[in-house]
């Protein structure tokens, strides 16, 4: 494969000393694309064994690949670095403008090494690094007044992309996200965490580069083609019309909606909270990441009366998607649509990730049920079942952690339970908390075998679905095998990189084909061949962390809770992730 | 019939950049530099976009600027460029009350819309629309 003079530029900033340099690195590129394949190769370059994520040696790096700018929907930044949150590998996705704005800067990938001695926020542009004192800024309430700050200061309207960081990130809860575009996140595994513990409030990033093609009529026919089945046909429709939310109902009426910590998994309330209602009775703008014409982003309309002034309201947009929406709403038995956004309003106001911070507040509740923690440990916060205001102040005091109960719970339900109690009901996998998916044992064997334990490493949601669609089940193994084939194809296109949503477009061929006028000659195999080489790399940096299949724990609570494909056999979901690890 | 390019309505922009990307796509290539067509939000995505296209003004403040006429009013409205006479002074962009302007810093010339309606097309919602200038150019919208 030959790149493009801008994606092999790589951007090296030590935040000890205050310094840039740029390295052009084409081999990174020609040997592993671009996004996840060029992340792993350079955390494997940047982390030493056993570093502490929280000390100067955890790297921070973000990535890009040879589509964005050139193709729709490559629209994604990979971030690669080591959580803190499961101390292991940590990899995040996030859309927003920050990927189009990396590669407009002339960058293919940004490495960010050490610790400020002070609050800094950095501005990324065509001529390399500006360093700002950030100090104002730390402590702020609201990450949504970080971003209008920055909004008003910064140079790049329209062409940049502002990532921050709330109070969660600074505090060093565990799972702190960082903010991009105001409703955007690299949710996962607490990137905000070592965002926070680096000093690193924010980055700002815009540039306006030319990007050369080598084939330019093959260029624009294949753009055409892609664009118009992207806008045409009907395999967009479901993120266009109603997004993310449009799972809501489905998975309740197959019973595969985690509800009340999924001691159930239907919801009496999910109508409420359903992709139809917010449609019909919130949303209030749809909006799109860069050069993405499907415009998933959902913005529902917040009205807020003040209580001590009449005929005074608060009107704000707050975005909702299936998972926020599972974790906020149907896991805390939360059907009171206000509620549940006025929670995630206070999520991104806070800086958390909305999944880790909905299940481990739903197990909260469950241990205050079950009296395996008190009032006292709570901070006097009765959590119950569909009580938003508890949730809203819960949310708060992680961050804030005035007891030594929101101590440990600002680390997640693995490590809360491992001192409270109640780890048969702590529904973390592989220390990350569970996605709004309760299928059968495809989804949770994913989760568990994931390389993030994210549900979008493998779609195992997706494979139940169908199973339970043609009725005949499926051996451990060929369980195993297609979960691998996915996640080996999708470190591909994470690798280009291409929103997994456009994933049905993005098939093999149209792969080889938009790649081909770029000057990238390859095939469906080879591509293939570097998908599993990419996963395997992923693993091996796993594996030299400590990680170990056999150690994962099954949440008994799986086991319990009937799901669309019957009780989930442990011994079944063991099998299956031997043979995955056989696959590898 | 001169044409020029209209803003349908702002208030239909998801804000995808799309249009920028087919304008700078008229010269087969990716990225944004040569791209004529500048997105916004209006002070955060949460309160929408603005759409910044040239206007094809009937008496347009940019042309009068130009030290070297390397930007010459076009008959029926809007300006034609001449990439050869451009010193790059940037006072067209200065002059111009929208901002329709744009700064390729690679060529370091301005980039001015050529009402060539490329990008229309490529807007799945409809903001932007190649539309005929109208005799009377005082009564436009």
């Amino acid at each position: 494969m030959t790149v493009d003079k801008l994606l092999e530029r790589v951007l090296y900033v030590d935040l000890d000393r205050r310094s840039f340099h740029v390295e052009q690195r084409p081999e990174l590129f020609e040997e592993a694309i671009g996004g996840t394949g060029v992340a792993i190769r350079l955390l494997n370059e940047e982390c030493p064994e056993g570093a502490d994520p929280m000390g100067p040696d955890n790297p921070m790096i973000m990535t890009v690949g040879p589509m964005v700018g050139l193709y729709p929907l490559a629209s994604k930044t990979v971030a690669m670095f080591k959580s803190p949150h499961t101390g292991n590998l940590g990899e995040s996705h996030a859309g927003g403008r920050s990927a189009v704005a990396l590669r407009m800067a002339g960058y293919g990938a940004l490495v960010v090494r050490g610790i400020s001695n002070m609050p800094v926020y950095l501005v990324i542009n065509e001529q390399g690094v500006e360093f700002r004192d950030a100090s104002a800024l730390w402590g702020m309430r609201s990450s949504y007044t970080v971003g209008s700050v920055l909004r008003e200061r910064e140079a790049g309207s329209g062409l940049r992309s502002i990532m921050r960081i709330g109070r969660a990130g600074e505090r060093g809860v565990t799972y702190a996200c960082v903010i991009t575009e105001t409703f955007r996140h690299f949710g996962r595994l607490g990137l905000g965490t070592v965002w926070g513990n680096k000093g690193l409030k924010a980055l700002v990033v815009h540039g306006k580069q030319s990007l050369p093609v080598a084939d330019r009529r093959a260029y624009r026919r294949t753009y055409d083609d892609i664009f118009e089945t992207l806008t045409e046909s009907s395999l967009m429709q479901k993120y266009h019309e109603l997004g993310t939310a449009m799972n809501v109902l489905p998975l309740n009426e197959m019973g595969a909606l985690p509800t009340k910590n999924l001691q159930t998994a239907r919801f009496e309330g999910a109508e409420a909270i359903s992709g139809e209602n917010l449609a019909e009775k919130y949303l209030g703008r749809r909006v799109a990441c860069a050069h993405c014409p499907v415009a998933c982003i959902h913005l529902a309309t917040l009205r807020t009366p003040y209580p001590s002034e009449p005929y005074f309201y608060k009107t704000q947009m707050v975005g909702y998607d299936h998972e926020p929406i599972f974790a906020t709403g149907s896991m805390l038995g939360l059907d009171e649509v206000n509620g549940m956004l006025t929670l995630l309003d206070e999520i991104e106001v806070q800086g958390l990730d909305a999944m880790s911070a909905g299940v481990s507040l739903a197990w909260a509740t469950e241990m205050l049920e079950r009296e395996l923690i008190s009032l006292d440990d709570t901070d006097g916060v009765a959590f119950t079942w569909g009580d938003a205001e508890a949730y809203i102040e819960g949310a708060q005091k992680i961050v804030t952690q005035p007891t030594d109960f929101y101590k440990a719970l600002a680390r997640g339900v693995d490590h809360a339970s491992s001192i409270y109690g109640g780890q048969d009901a702590a529904l973390a996998f592989g220390g990350n908390e569970m996605p709004g998916y309760h299928t059968g044992p495809g989804c949770h064997v994913g989760y568990l075998a994931g390389a993030r334990h994210s549900h979008l490493d493998n779609a195992g949601y997706s494979v139940d679905q169908k199973v339970a669609q043609k009725g005949n089940g499926m051996t451990p193994s060929e369980l195993a095998e297609t979960l691998l084939e996915e996640e080996r194809w999708r470190q591909v296109l994470t690798s280009l990189v291409i929103c997994l949503f456009s994933r049905n477009v993005y098939d093999p061929d149209t792969v080889v084909r938009a790649l081909e006028p770029l000057g990238f000659a390859t095939t469906e195999s080879e591509l293939r061949d570097i998908g599993a080489r990419i996963l395997r790399e992923k693993y091996a940096f796993k594996e030299r962390e400590g990680f170990v299949m056999d150690d994962l724990r099954i949440p008994d609570r799986i086991t319990q809770t009937i799901s669309p494909l019957g009780h989930v056999d442990p011994a079944y979901v063991r099998e299956a992730l031997e043979a995955y690890r056989k696959g590898l | 019939m001169a044409k020029r390019l209209s803003v349908v309505d702002n208030d239909l922009c998801v804000g995808c950049q799309c249009c920028m990307f087919a304008c700078a796509r008229r010269f087969a290539e990716g990225g944004l530099a040569k791209s004529c067509i500048h997105v916004q939000s209006a002070g955060g995505i949460d309160k929408g976009f603005v759409v910044v296209v040239c206007r094809a003004c009937p008496d347009p403040p940019c042309a009068r600027v130009c030290p070297t006429d390397a930007l010459l009013p076009r008959e029926g409205g809007g300006v034609h460029l001449d990439h050869d006479e451009c010193i790059g002074c940037g006072n067209c962009v200065e002059a111009c009350p929208f901002g329709a302007i744009q700064w390729d810093g690679e060529q370091n010339k301005p980039r001015v819309c050529v009402y060539c309606g490329y990008c229309a097309p490529h807007c799945p919602y409809g903001v932007l629309a190649l539309e005929e200038l109208e005799e009377a150019p005082h009564d436009r919208g």
